[in-house]
């Protein structure tokens, strides 16, 4: 009978271990170069890279979600999901909330685009996704802000006349910038913000966050991650 | 998808189109349009279920069913759709969850809140953690489907609940007279003919019903309206083989064919169901029906 009790409980155990290594990566699908989702519906950059490859070094299975960025991180907490690896800024409000990994990406920096380059950013009509780091900057610089749920609308906004400029990642909108023959221009310097971008996780999962924290020390040592960072941001990005 | 498909950007329009609209994403936005057709053929069964036991619920002899029917009637169709779809899915989900940790977790000995955590054991997951990504997703649509069926069949409560009192009274007396049971009058009398009177209040419903899919995508699922604005955003060169500038005007307006068109459909339908259920009926289009025939 004991043994039967102790065969059991083992085998519940390592049941438990095989449950936990699972684990379940939310994110936005909506924010390339760092996620998006690319012609075959997959999950696609920046962050799928190094998100595999943490997962492969950490020996976690792991399994994408794709979740709508206002509910992101109470999704996180209430347990859909495990991480979030969103091109998510490590800042101290979010940090009161979640927990946060050492950063994969350097501080960004962020830019003002505009329609024209002589845009008045500090007291025009600023458009910013929804509980960004953006819009926190925006509504202390004293510009009037107008919020979206996704990316693609801030920029909409701006090309429809809605609000004079955007502020975003600059990565994203690079490729915008590039592609809008000359609709769009970069106004003013970028804006340096935020703590450098990490994986967010729930406050009592320190295990795991341990894991990832030593697979990220592990690709920043072997410069891996640079090499990463160097693919999806272009030659002259900042590395490790 | 074809095989000229390899290079797009030396394509004609039409070839460009041929593949851009048949890539893995516009499957995806197809499929979408299948879930939400799920979602209806599902849900409006469910919900006219539901609405049927609040209706008898609420007129139920015994005073605690009638409270449990009138309540469920007036506190569901008293709070707006987005507060309840909100919260009434993390509760449900969480609930159900806490409930599995009861079971299968007896001897864990840490909290389950812990400040804005939600911490059950690995196994009291639902679905589990392990599961395929698929099984996550048809556990989302449940929730929906139960959520929607909860919040319609509210309101086919009421609806269900006028049509029996619309039934004229002098028949179900006329029922019990011949010496049916109260229960033989309802089932026999009251039930067959309320429908006339339930029918304009339930195809109500039901267009509301069609319009009401896009709160899916506030439970999370990607429905049609997540996947225009997704395919309809703009697309640079760098990360896709079909650049576009923004598009989702093109693609809300397929969703608003859709729509007219279905709700059209609808009302082709529930005209037909009308014209068979008003036969032989004690009302004036019945007796319209009598002097035509």
């Amino acid at each position: 009978m004991k043994s039967l009790f102790l065969g059991t409980a083992i085998l519940a155990m390592s049941a438990s271990f095989a449950l936990a290594d699972t684990v379940r990566m939310g994110t936005e699908g909506a924010y390339p170069p760092y996620n998006f989702i690319n012609d075959a519906g997959e999950i696609d950059g920046f962050e799928r890279d190094v998100g595999d490859e943490l997962c492969k070094r950490a020996k976690l299975t792991c399994e994408w979600v794709k979740n709508d960025w206002d509910s992101i991180i109470p999704n996180l907490v209430s347990g859909n999901y495990d991480t979030i690896i969103a091109g998510m800024s490590i800042t101290d409000e979010r940090d009161e909330v979640i927990d946060f990994t050492q950063d994969y990406y350097p501080p960004t920096s962020s830019a003002y685009v505009g329609a024209s380059a002589d845009v008045d950013v500090k007291g025009g009509i600023i458009s910013a996704q929804t509980a960004t780091i953006q819009a926190g900057h925006v509504a202390a610089s004293g510009a009037t802000l107008v919020e979206f749920a996704t990316p693609e609308e801030t920029i909409a906004a701006v090309r429809n006349g809605e609000a004079d400029a955007v502020l975003a990642d600059r990565d994203y909108l690079v490729p915008l910038v590039d592609e809008s023959a000359g609709a769009l221009v970069f106004v003013g310097e970028p804006v340096p913000l935020g703590g450098g971008v990490g994986m967010g996780l729930r406050e009592s999962d320190n295990e795991l966050r341990d894991k990832f924290d030593a697979a990220i020390t592990s690709m920043k040592a072997d410069g891996s991650l640079n090499t990463l960072l160097k693919k999806w941001f272009g030659e002259d990005t900042a590395t490790y | 998808m074809y095989s000229y498909c390899s290079d797009p950007d030396a394509l004609s329009t039409f070839r460009w189109l041929s593949c851009y609209l048949t890539t893995g994403v516009h499957m995806s936005f197809y499929w979408s349009f299948l879930k939400v057709l799920m979602l209806l053929a599902i849900t409006a069964p469910v919900a006219l279920g539901f609405g049927f036991l609040g209706a008898m619920a609420a007129r139920a002899p015994f005073s605690p069913a009638r409270w449990i029917g009138k309540g469920y009637i007036a506190i569901v169709r008293g709070v707006p759709d987005i507060a309840f779809f909100l919260f009434f899915v993390i509760a449900l989900d969480q609930g159900i969850e806490w409930l599995r940790h009861q079971v299968k977790c007896p001897d864990w000995d840490q909290p389950i809140r812990q400040g804005s955590d939600f911490l059950v054991c690995s196994f009291a997951k639902m679905p589990l953690n392990s599961a395929p990504q698929w099984q996550h997703e048809a556990y989302g649509f449940s929730l929906a489907v139960v959520t929607f069926a909860i919040v319609f069949g509210a309101f086919a409560a009421n609806v269900l609940f006028g049509a029996m009192r619309a039934v004229p009274y002098a028949q179900v007396e006329t029922a019990e007279a011949y010496g049916m049971t109260h229960r033989q009058a309802f089932w026999r009398i009251t039930v067959p003919q309320m429908w006339v009177y339930a029918l304009p209040g339930l195809s109500n419903l039901w267009m509301v019903l069609i319009k009401a899919t896009p709160l899916l995508f506030l439970l999370g699922i990607e429905d049609i309206v997540y996947w225009a604005r997704e395919l309809g955003g703009t697309k640079t060169s760098r990360f896709t083989s079909y650049p576009h500038g923004d598009w989702r005007m093109w693609y809300f307006l397929v969703l608003l064919i859709f729509y007219l068109a279905f709700t059209k459909l609808s009302e082709v339908v529930l005209e037909r169901i009308m014209v068979r259920l008003t036969h032989a009926q004690a009302t004036l289009g019945g007796e319209a029906q009598r002097k035509a025939s």
